[in-house]
């Protein structure tokens, strides 16, 4: 009997709950943002089975209440519409427009606590990487009953990085403990860790702590975690270079190609480099649900849009100043003025925003001191791949031979039948292309808008010219060392100072050694 | 021939009529220059100031424009090219005549703007926020000085999130080298040490941040809660938080405040990485007021883009422009002098559901609102001063300028008042 009572008894109470839990969603349009957070806290505390959609839906900002009413409910944007659902139910609620719906917005203070409710409930989802960071989040809340969790969880836990963030956590708890004894143990077991916040608790302890052996222990805690960390710290900054070196080449190799091979001096440079990013804008804007494909798809697009506007320059411009060069420099300058003002009319003069792919976002972590931006790594292989890509067409192809000749004696060229007009127009394209291409990689790091090209045709020139002109492979070895020799000093000189310490070492360099790196040799090289 | 004849008359005759509708129509209008960079590096912020006048002075002329007469904006291009500044205005009030000078950007260009207004005693509305230490008889300074954005900013992070260490980080010219080092006077005199202050700068346009958010990050894992001060300049700002987002360092971690990012510069920029990142204005286009929904709705239906932001520099000229339109009708005329006198004391609405005043200083009352980014590329306000400040010509942080004060009410007269030594320095600014 007893049974059957308190078997009918559940049900009721449940849906009682179920009320209630409604009701607390709904004051979450409540404006002020302290009363948001007691609502968030009695989420968190409700253990309903929706806590988890619930909170992360939240932090990705899908929650909204209609406007005048209190319902809380959630929506995905589609197309400028509001598809709506409940929150308890996924039950559609109909279609809303931007002006019905307001979002229930939150602000730091809150979304760390929703983190660190998610980050609980996360340590057991089926996902290793999403279990991992959720034991790496806990760091930062740690308490008893986290710790219980754990410590259950840790015995039919798999991975190894799992297991060790793990014990990072536990001995993090320890760290708090009341026995001194037990805190210096925690800080031995601690010593193998570079996690920051590792780091930091640590810190806090020397600083603090009533017992001195304590504060002792983790001074030389401290001590061998920074001897350790200065290797990765070296490794960090020899990373940071290659990558800015990378970015420098794949800038400055279009013009390695039109100045060095051909001897042009093409001011608009640059500017072909900003009509390759803007293409990747117009490609995102053209297949705007396959973002992660538009910056591959964007490639052979730049190349062409900024192969055929190099082509016309060349037929237009260009080959009309043969042999002038200081014409040449101030025709190209204005062309680029011309493409300019062109892109801010058609595109307006405000930055575009160009998508980064989920699989360029992010770092790989190596740990806790060393992580590489994938975006970074991405485009390192990338310059690579488009250098050796042009030092094939250069040395392989019939194209690269006529180019090759025609640089190196225009006239004997000609009288072995090379065209020589429509050479220099194919070998400009080819450097504009590139220059298209390297405007997709920049694409991804720095703004998209009419002054892209001004801010990186200094710099190219500046490799080209150190390289050596004429010598594609100088300009790659120019390029990293530039790279390199920037990070270096940028930590101590300040990022000013360094640039203008690279510009006096180019100039002083070119003064003993005017035909930069690596001379081209052959009988161009005199004239 | 004869075609030539009958043809050459037709445009004689046409060019006299357009002559005289011209110069009967000049008559009748008052001329509002307008000195806003349409080309060049500085377009990309002030091109959108433009439109805000052609705007304002439309919505104006339909209501039956100032003292019974229409307006007349005089749109011209100083190609974000300082001295060229300096000549447009020359420009501007000799040869059109216009009344009024609505201008500039930069703090360089309204540098270079300030002599030729001065000598022919015009009057100048500048509508963004900058560095103070300086106040003109002749130029209105309608944006935040330090003490209406900086200084409350970073008693935010201090009290209400409680940061102890600071890296302050600006671009490498005028505005960030004199607001950081009223900003640092201000933090040693609340007690923090010089090793917890970090200065860093960097070129204009900037791209390569990695080495300065690594050193952030190295900085901000020293067991003290760390905020990032930034005074970068508008473009720099989006790769320098891609960097932020990618070396994963989060808002609730590091928080950055920055001075120039608003909802115009974050539209061109995918904002999920930076949520919670804030930024200290005097208002934001999600400000809930009714004057607000009224000029946002204004401003779209004006450029024809339902998705266009607002901004706080827009409101600084709408609140400029309608102050000088109400010191004209006070005074009675629009000549430079009268305005002058009269402006001062002239309240009008803000966007933000408060009335802003023009102080003896010519600088304006508005609040300081704080404002964390959204996923959608605006601002939730977080938090707000109680009610308006006073913009402060002088810094009381900075050694030079604590004694000065700025007065342009008879019988002191004066932009840098020494109440030390009891002396007007002399100089205009």
């Amino acid at each position: 009997m007893l049974i059957i009572i308190s078997g009918l008894h559940f049900p009721l109470q449940a849906s009682a709950n179920l009320e209630t839990f409604e009701d607390t969603l709904n004051q979450l349009s409540a404006k002020k943002l302290p009363i948001k957070l007691k609502i968030i806290e009695q989420i968190i505390k409700s253990k309903n089975p929706r806590t988890e959609f619930i909170l992360s839906s939240i932090l990705d900002g899908r929650v909204f209440y209609i406007k005048g009413k209190n319902s809380v409910l959630f929506a995905n944007k589609e197309n400028n519409k509001y598809i709506t659902k409940s929150l308890l139910n996924d039950e559609p609620l109909g279609i809303f427009t931007k002006r019905q719906l307001k979002k229930v917005s939150i602000n730091n203070k809150i979304r760390k606590k929703i983190k660190q409710a998610l980050a609980v409930l996360y340590l057991r989802h089926t996902d290793e990487s999403v279990r991992l960071k959720a034991v790496k989040d806990t760091y930062n809340s740690i308490n008893k009953s986290i710790i219980d969790e754990i410590e259950l969880l840790i015995k039919t836990e798999k991975s190894e990085d799992i297991i060790d963030a793990m014990h990072i956590a536990i001995n993090i708890y320890l760290l708090e403990d009341s026995s001194s004894i037990n805190r210096i143990k925690a800080i031995e077991n601690l010593e193998g860790s570079l996690d920051t916040k590792v780091k930091i608790l640590l810190t806090k302890l020397k600083d603090t702590d009533i017992d001195k052996n304590v504060r002792i222990a983790a001074e030389q805690a401290l001590l061998s975690i920074k001897s350790r960390t200065e290797i990765f710290n070296k490794l960090e900054v020899v990373f940071f270079g290659v990558s800015f070196g990378s970015v420098l080449i794949l800038a400055a190799i279009g013009l390695a190609i039109t100045f060095g091979v051909m001897g042009v001096i093409n001011m608009a440079h640059g500017e072909l480099i900003m009509l390759g990013a803007y293409t990747t804008y117009v490609v995102q804007l053209v297949m705007p649900s396959y973002i992660e494909l538009s910056v591959l798809v964007a490639i052979p697009m730049a190349f062409i849009v900024s192969g055929s506007v190099g082509i016309l320059i060349q037929r237009g411009v260009i080959r009309h100043l043969h042999g002038r060069p200081l014409e040449t420099l101030l025709a190209t300058f204005g062309v680029s003025l011309v493409l300019q003002q062109a892109v801010r009319t058609v595109f307006t003069p405000l930055n575009r925003a160009v998508q980064t792919p989920d699989w360029m976002s992010g770092a790989l972590e190596i740990n806790g001191i060393l992580s590489l931006t994938w975006n970074r790594l991405y485009i390192i292989m990338f310059c690579l791949i488009v250098f050796a890509a042009l030092v094939l067409v250069l040395k392989k192809t019939s194209l690269g031979l006529q180019v090759r000749a025609v640089s190196q004696d225009r006239n004997m060229a000609r009288a072995m039948g090379v065209r020589s007009n429509w050479v220099d127009a194919m070998t400009f394209g080819l450097g504009s292309g590139v220059a298209g291409i390297a405007g997709v990689a920049l694409s991804q790091l720095t703004n998209v808008g009419p002054n892209l090209g001004q801010s990186y045709i200094i710099d190219s020139f500046m490799v080209v010219v150190f390289g050596g002109v004429g010598n594609i492979w100088g300009t790659l070895i120019s390029g990293f060392s530039l790279g390199i020799i920037n990070k270096f000093l940028e930590p101590w000189a300040g990022a000013v100072l360094a640039k203008v310490l690279i510009l006096v070492f180019i100039i002083l360099f070119i003064q003993k050694r005017p035909r930069g790196l690596f001379p081209q040799k052959g009988r161009s090289a005199g004239g | 021939m004869k075609l030539y004849k009958s043809m050459s008359k037709i445009g004689l005759a046409a060019s006299l009529v357009a002559g005289l509708s011209s110069s009967a129509f000049a008559a009748e209008t008052i001329k509002v220059g307008v000195l806003h960079s349409l080309s060049g590096t500085m377009a990309i912020s002030e091109t959108t100031l433009k439109d805000t006048i052609l705007m304002l002075v439309e919505d104006q002329n339909a209501k039956g424009g100032v003292l019974g007469k229409q307006l007349e904006a005089v749109v011209v291009d100083p190609a974000s090219n300082w001295p060229l500044f300096a000549e447009k205005a020359r420009g501007l009030i000799e040869k059109d005549k216009v009344d009024v000078i609505f201008g500039s950007w930069t703090s360089v260009s309204r540098k270079s703007v300030l002599p030729v207004i001065e000598e022919l005693d015009s009057v100048f509305f500048y509508p963004v926020q900058y560095e103070g230490e300086e106040s003109s008889k002749n130029v209105f300074y309608t944006g935040a000085a330090p003490n209406q954005q900086a200084i409350p900013a970073v008693d935010y992070l201090m009290n209400d999130i409680g940061v102890e260490r600071w890296v302050l980080a600006g671009t490498d010219y005028v505005y960030p080298r004199t607001t950081n080092k009223i900003l640092k006077a201000y933090l040693k005199s609340k007690g923090v040490a010089d090793s917890d202050i970090m200065i860093n700068y960097t070129p204009f346009g900037h791209s390569d941040w990695q080495t300065i958010v690594s050193d952030i990050k190295t900085f901000g894992s020293e067991g003290k809660s760390t905020a990032v001060v930034s005074t970068i300049n508008g473009d720099a700002n989006i790769p320098f938080y891609k960097e932020l987002g990618n070396q994963g360092v989060s808002a609730s971690d590091i928080p950055v405040i920055a001075f120039s990012v608003g909802e115009e510069e974050l539209s061109g920029l995918d904002t999920g990485p930076l949520v919670g990142h804030l930024a200290a204005w005097n208002y934001f286009m999600s400000v809930d007021a009714e004057e607000n929904d009224e000029f946002i709705n204004k401003w779209t239906s004006f450029i024809g883009d339902e998705d266009r932001v607002t901004n706080d520099p827009m409101e600084a000229h709408y609140i400029g422009f309608n102050m000088w339109v109400k010191a004209a009708e006070k005074a009675g005329t629009t000549d430079s002098a009268a305005i002058q006198d009269a402006i001062i004391g002239v309240t009008t609405p803000n966007l933000s559901g408060g009335v802003s005043a023009m102080m003896p200083n010519h600088h304006i009352t508005k609040p300081v609102l704080i404002g964390e980014i959204q996923s959608d590329g605006q601002f939730d306000i977080v938090w707000s001063t109680s009610g308006l400040v006073a913009g402060d010509a002088w810094s009381d942080f900075l050694p030079g300028s604590k004694d000065l004060i700025s007065d342009w009410r008879y019988p002191l007269n004066c932009g840098n008042y020494n109440v030390k030594t009891a002396k007007c320095s002399g100089q205009n600014y």
